[in-house]
């Protein structure tokens, strides 16, 4: 074919093309159109600060030495010379003091965790809230809340390696509720510790490779399915003129949204690393090398684990013994059934949509406001508010103590709150939603007045049922 | 014209938030495209893109001068600031502004799908016993599983004595985290002590501090105020009690000793806390739980005093010792 020097393609797309067919693709990539909306930037901050994580994690595992054995300590922070501490600690502490730029990685690492696992949080909120879970996003939304329990994993796995007491107190506990699972908990978490807790050297390894390997491929893995199932599907969009269940209306991703979501990635890097370099995050040494006979208080794990330490400490002293035997050890109940039942209830929720909830077994690509659907918005929030009480209860103590608040009164509170408060969420929720939806009013923009239109006349009409026609016209 | 009107109106109400969100729309085309950079962004655009190697630098020269967490976190996170300023205002400003309509993919192809199904069928066309095929492939299944699975089942019949092991005898001595024996007249009411047993060993070889079976808290009362049960009268001579340190909840040191008395517990008498999750252990009385989730009471040590005055353990643990897991015989 003959080529004028107009019609003829640009170099690299050409040389791309010859060799790989790929224009078409690239058109359609270019073509793809992003629905503006500030709450789909939710996921992309939680990519992008997986992307950081990988960056920052790669440059701490070239120095971190997975090794419990004990070592004596000779490096720059002076307060524990000569102390006995693991190589793990230790080289954690290297990192920290000696080398060029490992604490900024470390502190940054540590920030992207929890604005990672965060960001996936509330993504998961507005997937819930506007009904995207719905056919036909439900297997992507399978995928995103399996990415979500990954992430706590990950992070626990993480906060875990240094081996400063607050990584050993956890994994104690993380210990125990292996241990009450049911038939297989002694000989599992036997056969993963490598023996009683704290286990043979070799459990530092396994925590090691699952933490910079196994999880994070997984992790990257489901993210790129999520992202393709996506693409596959198009993003779903709110209503809006001319946005139809069968198209999509946006910023196409070439040039105005490629240009605007990198902007955002390079914007949520430079605020992880601000506060990576800024705010002090996880400072092992203070905390000092773990042993399984140290404790100590006000112990406070990563913000993702709080709901976890909190139904552990609710729980009631109840343990099944019979014939014997222990049948159900007490961390059972808050380390396996409570983390069960909420991820159960989430992995259940297109179904209980479908089946009890809106009763609607049909394909939706345009969203819900949360006010659309009541009854779906009020559960919702019930059950994130039962989440929330057992979180404060793992992370309020502090709060209590200042006031001098007895422990035994606030998890009493707790246990009461944790009645009460979901069912109050559900009835404010549903009244408020249902309010809402009466008066359309918007929440935020708080906008109160009247249209005014021109009539034909050439006056002006601040008429409610002009209005009207003109929506029941459709 | 009207028509025009109608678009107005539509648009105020969607900005306003005032448009019902159910149904459909009237059939408005949202596309739009505007193209034409303003001159004063384009050299905004270039500057702030100037910028990014200055601080880019300043971050090498720290780096190599003078590795500073702080500063070094400033100067990278500026770098990448500015460059999210400049990627930013050329998305806004620059390029052509544009809002497109897409057609959504038809997922569902019915004809296809039931070509597929058909195909599946036609693949075990022709074999009669499809159910037992089935049956013996579940079968296998299950027998590969199980040959894989049994394995586990070795760590069984050790595994209690793996869990439960504890180096405390009758007449080890006491000693601290130094190794110094535990003198009877050292231990003072409303404060506690960690102790381990004397010479057990190392961890491998079932002793040693990293041992859960090792650590035990040590206590003395007023000897008026115990209730121990009539079996444990002598264990604790002149007051002094001994309990395993680890919890029995979930395996926390137990690290609190609630008797240098706070105003909200003034009622109530000396008990070991462990900060996880509030297990509470009353001293007095064996180490019943008082309060919180431990499902077991805690581990008492049996202790007597020598003619030396040094602590020794007077016979066994009185329980296991740590969390129960499933099927354990406690
Ligand atoms: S580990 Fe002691 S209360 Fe949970």
């Amino acid at each position: 074919m003959n080529h004028t020097a107009k019609d003829r393609p640009g170099d690299a797309v050409a040389f791309v093309d010859e060799r790989l067919g790929a224009a078409r693709g690239m058109r359609w990539l270019m073509d793809y159109v992003f629905p503006d909306h500030w709450s789909f930037l939710l996921g992309e901050i939680a990519l992008y600060s997986f992307v950081v994580l990988v960056l920052t994690g790669t440059f701490l595992a070239l120095f971190f030495d997975p090794d419990t054995t004990q070592t004596v300590y000779h490096g720059s922070y002076h307060a524990l010379q000569g102390q006995s501490v693991s190589n793990a600690y230790a080289s954690t502490l290297h990192i920290s003091f000696d080398v060029s730029g490992g604490l900024l990685a470390r502190q940054v690492h540590h920030w992207a965790a929890l604005v990672f696992v965060a960001a996936i949080t509330l993504h998961l909120l507005r997937i819930v809230f506007t009904g995207a879970f719905r056919k036909p996003r439900d297997i992507n939304y399978f995928i995103g809340v399996t990415l979500l329990a990954l992430a706590i994993l990950e992070g626990f796995a993480g906060y875990s390696l240094p081996d400063d007491l607050l990584s050993g107190m956890g994994l104690a506990i993380a210990w125990a509720v292996a241990m009450s699972l049911p038939l297989i908990g002694g000989p599992f978490a036997t056969a993963l510790w490598g023996g009683r807790f704290p286990g043979s050297t070799a459990f530092e390894s396994r925590l090691f490779i699952a933490h910079v390997f196994l999880l994070p491929a997984i992790i990257g893995g489901l993210i790129a399915v999520h992202l393709a199932i996506i693409m596959r599907q198009r993003h779903s969009q709110f209503p809006g003129p001319g946005r139809r269940e069968d198209n999509v209306v946006g910023t196409p991703m070439w040039p105005g949204y490629a240009l605007r979501s990198l902007g955002l990635f390079a914007a949520v890097a430079a605020l992880l690393v601000l506060m990576g370099g800024l705010i002090q995050i996880n400072p092992v040494w203070l905390w000092g090398p773990y042993h399984p006979y140290i404790g100590t208080n006000g112990a406070q794990p990563d913000w993702y684990l709080g709901w976890l330490i909190g139904a552990l400490r609710l729980m009631p002293n109840l343990e099944i013994h019979a014939f014997g035997h222990t049948f159900v050890p007490n961390p059972f109940f808050g380390g396996v059934l409570f983390p069960g039942i909420v991820f159960g209830l989430l992995y259940a929720l297109p179904w209980l949509d479908r089946r009890f909830i809106s009763r609607d077994y049909r394909r939706h690509d345009l969203l819900e406001r949360p006010r659309d659907n009541p009854r779906r918005s009020a559960l919702a929030a019930a059950l994130l508010s039962a989440v929330a009480v057992v979180f404060a209860a793992g992370s309020a103590d502090r709060l209590f103590f200042q006031f001098g608040f007895g422990y035994e009164g606030a998890v009493w509170f707790f246990r009461g709150a944790f009645l009460v408060v979901p069912v109050i969420t559900y009835l404010v929720t549903k009244r408020v939603c249902a309010g809402l939806a009466r008066e359309q009013a918007h929440p935020l923009r708080g906008w109160s007045g009247h249209v005014v239109i021109r009539n034909r006349s050439g006056g002006f009409d601040a008429d409610a049922e002009a209005i009207e026609l003109d929506t029941a016209e459709r | 014209m009207s028509r025009v009107w109608k678009t107005i109106v539509m648009f105020v109400l969607w900005r306003t938030g005032g448009l019902r969100a159910r149904g459909q729309q009237p059939e408005v085309d949202p596309s739009e495209r505007h193209t034409g950079a303003p001159a004063w962004a384009e050299l905004l655009v270039v500057a702030v893109l100037l910028l990014v190697p200055v601080a880019a630098l300043a971050f090498v020269a720290l780096f190599v001068l003078d590795p500073n967490t702080q500063l070094l976190g400033l100067a990278l996170g500026t770098t990448l600031a500015l460059l999210a300023c400049a990627l930013v205002l050329a998305g806004r400003w620059l390029v052509p502004q544009e809002t497109k309509v897409e057609q959504r993919p038809r997922l569902a192809d019915p004809d296809a799908a039931r070509e597929v199904t058909e195909q599946a069928a036609e693949g075990v066309e022709g074999i009669t016993r499809r159910r037992l095929l089935a049956g013996a492939a579940g079968v296998a299944g299950a027998g590969l599983t199980a040959a894989v699975v049994i394995p586990v089942a070795a760590l069984g019949p050790g595994l209690e004595e793996q869990l439960r092991r504890t180096p405390w005898r009758a007449g080890r001595a006491l000693v601290d985290e130094q190794g110094n024996p535990m003198l009877a007249a050292d231990i003072i009411e409303r404060s506690f002590q960690t102790a381990f047993p004397q010479g057990a060993g190392t961890a491998a070889e079932g002793g040693g501090q990293e041992d859960l079976g090792s650590p035990v808290v040590v206590v003395r009362v007023d000897p008026a105020t115990l209730r121990l049960p009539a079996e444990r009268a002598d264990w604790a001579p002149q007051g002094i009690l001994a309990y395993s340190k680890i919890c029995t909840h979930a395996a926390c040191a137990i690290s609190l000793f609630r008797d240098p008395l706070s105003p909200s517990t003034e009622s109530k008498g000396p008990a070991l806390v462990c900060p996880c999750h509030y297990s509470t252990f009353d001293v007095l009385d064996g180490g019943s739980v008082e309060f919180g989730p431990a499902g077991r009471p805690l581990p008492q040590l049996p202790l007597t005093i020598d003619s030396a005055g040094v602590l020794r353990a007077a016979g066994l643990m009185s329980g296991p010792v740590g969390p129960s897991w499933w099927g354990d015989p406690s």
